[in-house]
């Protein structure tokens, strides 16, 4: 009975224990990439305090302001640092709105396409059967269409039915829809092949053995020991979500230019690169890069971490 | 085919025989599970002869067992690997539904219900597993663990009266009640096993199927896990459905023994006069098997051959291929449980015709 006096471990003394902080303090990439992750989601997520300017209120735009250089080059104007876009707005103002948007739909889309991934992913792979059969052959379906079909042909259903107007006001919401429903199918079958291998553990039949209902086994037994695969998948997708609706609005598909995104950024922008003002363009393109990049190197330290093959949790 | 038409006759004798005394806590009869082998539907297209057949082919875990399990006592099933004993407490259990046969539950059949009227049940018979490094939830603290079952038995109860709960059963077996705050992974084979009992004893139930229970701990953890499965038995008055590969095992913990051979039950006696007089010629070699200290006596038997696969089930007894005294009645006729003069029942035609 020497194990009684030692006291019970609270929850962040676990996590100080566990081997995912050891790892996370030897890994200097995925220090930085976590350190540059979160400055980029803080300033984007205080736009309105960090912003000098607000882009979104036309007051404050000057057309004769437009296409001023960035600080270093000649000709810059001391007000906007990183210069104007091709309306006069504020880059860096615009940038900070821009990522914060791009992270929104990023999120957004992921925890829709989780929502519905994991839930069909336990329902596949605990019932099994004919509903196994089913949402399987869904997902296969729904993943022989590419994200940007599905985007083309919804937005141009909805333009044509309630008019460009109303797209453009509803604009994150319908990409979020969009990109949330496209890639369910990544998450129901990671979720899937996870189930598959808990539920013939002993411990789920004696959950089962106890009467416990198949809804509260899934979620409360199975689902909770399905999380690394999640977790790791989700880094993933933030990232891919990012990435698709850059590419969205780069085709014109996406946010509108009154409240652009970085991917509309880099389309308004490239139109005038070939005329010398290839920041507008450039330095937006950087700050996806670099956004993206640092969730991938997270993502793929995660995967290392929580790899079952490697180390099991 | 004609295997599975003869052993119908099976279970007659054990209805009779039980009738007798008062009614069992649990009956099975002439149970029987086959799995399939084939796949779904695309899979078991094969082309023969030029025409499309739908091929299919099943694994036979349990042929015809047909038990009756008095209230108080211990009943051991015991058999080598994959002679269908596990599928036999997973079928009560209902964790997988039969082929064909009954169950019958203190008079009421429950192998046909859905899991809300199986419900009520679930509170009087509980299970133990085999692997307690595999049966408690790992995300879910022993406290949690224990709490869910009583939660879902007892809706009415309130947090104190499931925390009092929880305590005591913990006590009862040997687990600290402090400990209630840590996970499965920080406890030893021993405690999981005995924290996986406490679960199961959580809900009070009369009836416990315990399925090779010790066989994944430790030699030294396994007397001190029987002892305690004994102790609840006398508390609390337990019937034991005991699942187990070791005879030793049997010999101290069971009252009656049902010897398993291949899905079919081929001898049921009481523990003493099992191990004093075996009668089927698998339970004498079985028997024999064990090592003892006196060296005098003769050499165990030695069965030739290798245990047929359930896939193809040989015609006739499922023994006979193994067996020194088969001859031809035995490769023909599957031999069904019939009561001797002390009770025991025994499937061999050698035995019958008193040729053994």
């Amino acid at each position: 009975m020497s194990l009684s006096t030692t006291p019970t471990p609270t929850r962040w003394e676990r996590f100080r224990d566990s081997y995912v902080w050891y790892s996370f303090k030897r890994d200097r990439t995925a220090q930085l990439c976590l350190a540059v992750f979160l400055c980029l989601v803080v300033a984007a997520f205080c736009a309105p305090l960090l912003a000098p300017t607000d882009p979104y209120d036309l007051r404050q735009i000057d057309i004769l302001d437009s296409e001023l250089p960035p600080f270093w080059i000649d000709g810059a104007d001391e007000r906007y640092t990183l210069g104007t876009d091709a309306q006069g707005r504020d880059l860096w103002s615009i940038i900070l709105y821009g990522t914060r948007v791009s992270l929104l739909i990023g999120f957004g889309a992921v925890i829709l396409q989780a929502l519905l991934g994991v839930t069909f992913g336990l329902m596949a792979g605990y019932l099994g059967g004919r509903v196994d059969a089913f949402l399987m052959r869904l997902a296969d379906i729904q993943l022989s269409f590419s994200t940007l079909m599905v985007a083309i042909v919804v937005g141009a259903v909805v333009k044509a039915t309630l008019g460009s107007s109303f797209y453009s006001q509803y604009a994150v919401l319908m990409l979020v829809l969009i990109i949330g429903l496209a890639e369910w199918p990544q998450y129901a079958r990671t979720v899937r092949a996870s189930v598959l291998a808990e539920k013939n553990k002993e411990y789920v039949d004696a959950a089962r053995v106890m009467g416990l209902r198949s809804r509260r086994i899934m979620f409360r037994h199975v689902l909770p020991n399905t999380l690394s695969p999640i977790f790791v998948i989700s880094t993933v997708q933030i990232a891919n979500a990012i990435i698709s609706e850059a590419a969205l609005s780069f085709l014109g598909l996406g946010m509108p230019e009154t409240h652009p995104s970085l991917g509309s950024l880099i389309k308004a922008g490239f139109d005038y690169i070939q005329s010398g003002s290839w920041w507008i363009t450039l330095i937006p393109g950087a700050v996806l890069v670099v956004l993206v990049l640092s969730i991938n190197l997270l993502g793929d330290w995660l995967r290392d971490v929580m790899n079952p093959r490697l180390y099991k949790g | 085919m004609s295997a599975q038409a003869n052993t119908h006759a099976a279970p007659t004798t054990a209805v009779q025989d039980s009738e007798a005394s008062a009614q069992p806590l649990l009956q099975i009869r002439n149970l029987r599970k086959r799995f399939s082998l084939s796949g779904d539907f695309l899979d078991q297209l094969r082309f023969k002869g030029g025409k499309l057949v739908r091929h299919q082919e099943y694994v036979h875990a349990i042929n015809g067992v047909s038990l009756d399990i008095q209230r108080g006592e211990a009943l051991c099933v015991v058999g080598e690997s994959g002679c269908g004993k596990s599928t036999v407490a997973r079928t009560v259990m209902g964790l997988i539904a039969p082929s064909s046969g009954e169950i019958h539950y203190d008079g009421a059949r429950i192998d046909q219900l859905n899991s809300r009227q199986l419900l009520p049940y679930r509170k009087r018979m509980q299970m133990i597993f085999q692997n307690p490094y595999a049966s408690l939830n790992p995300r879910m603290t022993i406290q949690q663990t224990l709490e869910e079952p009583l939660r879902l038995h007892h809706p009415g109860w309130n947090r104190q009266q499931v925390t009092d709960k929880v305590k005591e059963v913990m006590h009862s077996v040997g687990i600290n009640p402090d400990w209630g705050k840590r996970f499965g992974h920080e406890f030893s084979g021993g405690q999981r096993q005995r924290i996986a009992i406490a679960r199961a004893l959580a809900v009070d139930p009369e009836f416990i199927v315990a399925d090779e229970p010790i066989s994944a701990l430790d030699v030294s953890i396994q007397a001190q896990v029987l002892n305690l499965l004994m102790e609840a038995q006398q508390q609390r008055h337990l019937t034991y459905l005991f699942i187990t590969h070791d005879l030793a095992v049997v010999e101290h913990f069971g009252t009656r023994v049902a010897v398993m051979y291949l899905g079919t039950v081929c001898e049921i006696a009481t523990t003493a006069t099992l191990f004093a007089q075996p009668r089927h010629p698998y339970t004498q070699a079985l028997l024999s098997s064990i090592p003892r200290l006196d060296d005098d006596r003769p050499q165990h038997i030695r069965l030739s051959g290798e245990v047929p696969t359930p896939v193809d089930l040989p015609s006739g007894c499922v023994f006979h291929g193994r067996c020194p005294y088969a001859n031809e009645r035995c490769k023909q006729e599957i031999p069904v449980l019939q009561a001797q003069g002390d009770g025991t029942q025994v499937a061999c035609h050698a035995v019958e015709e008193g040729r053994l």
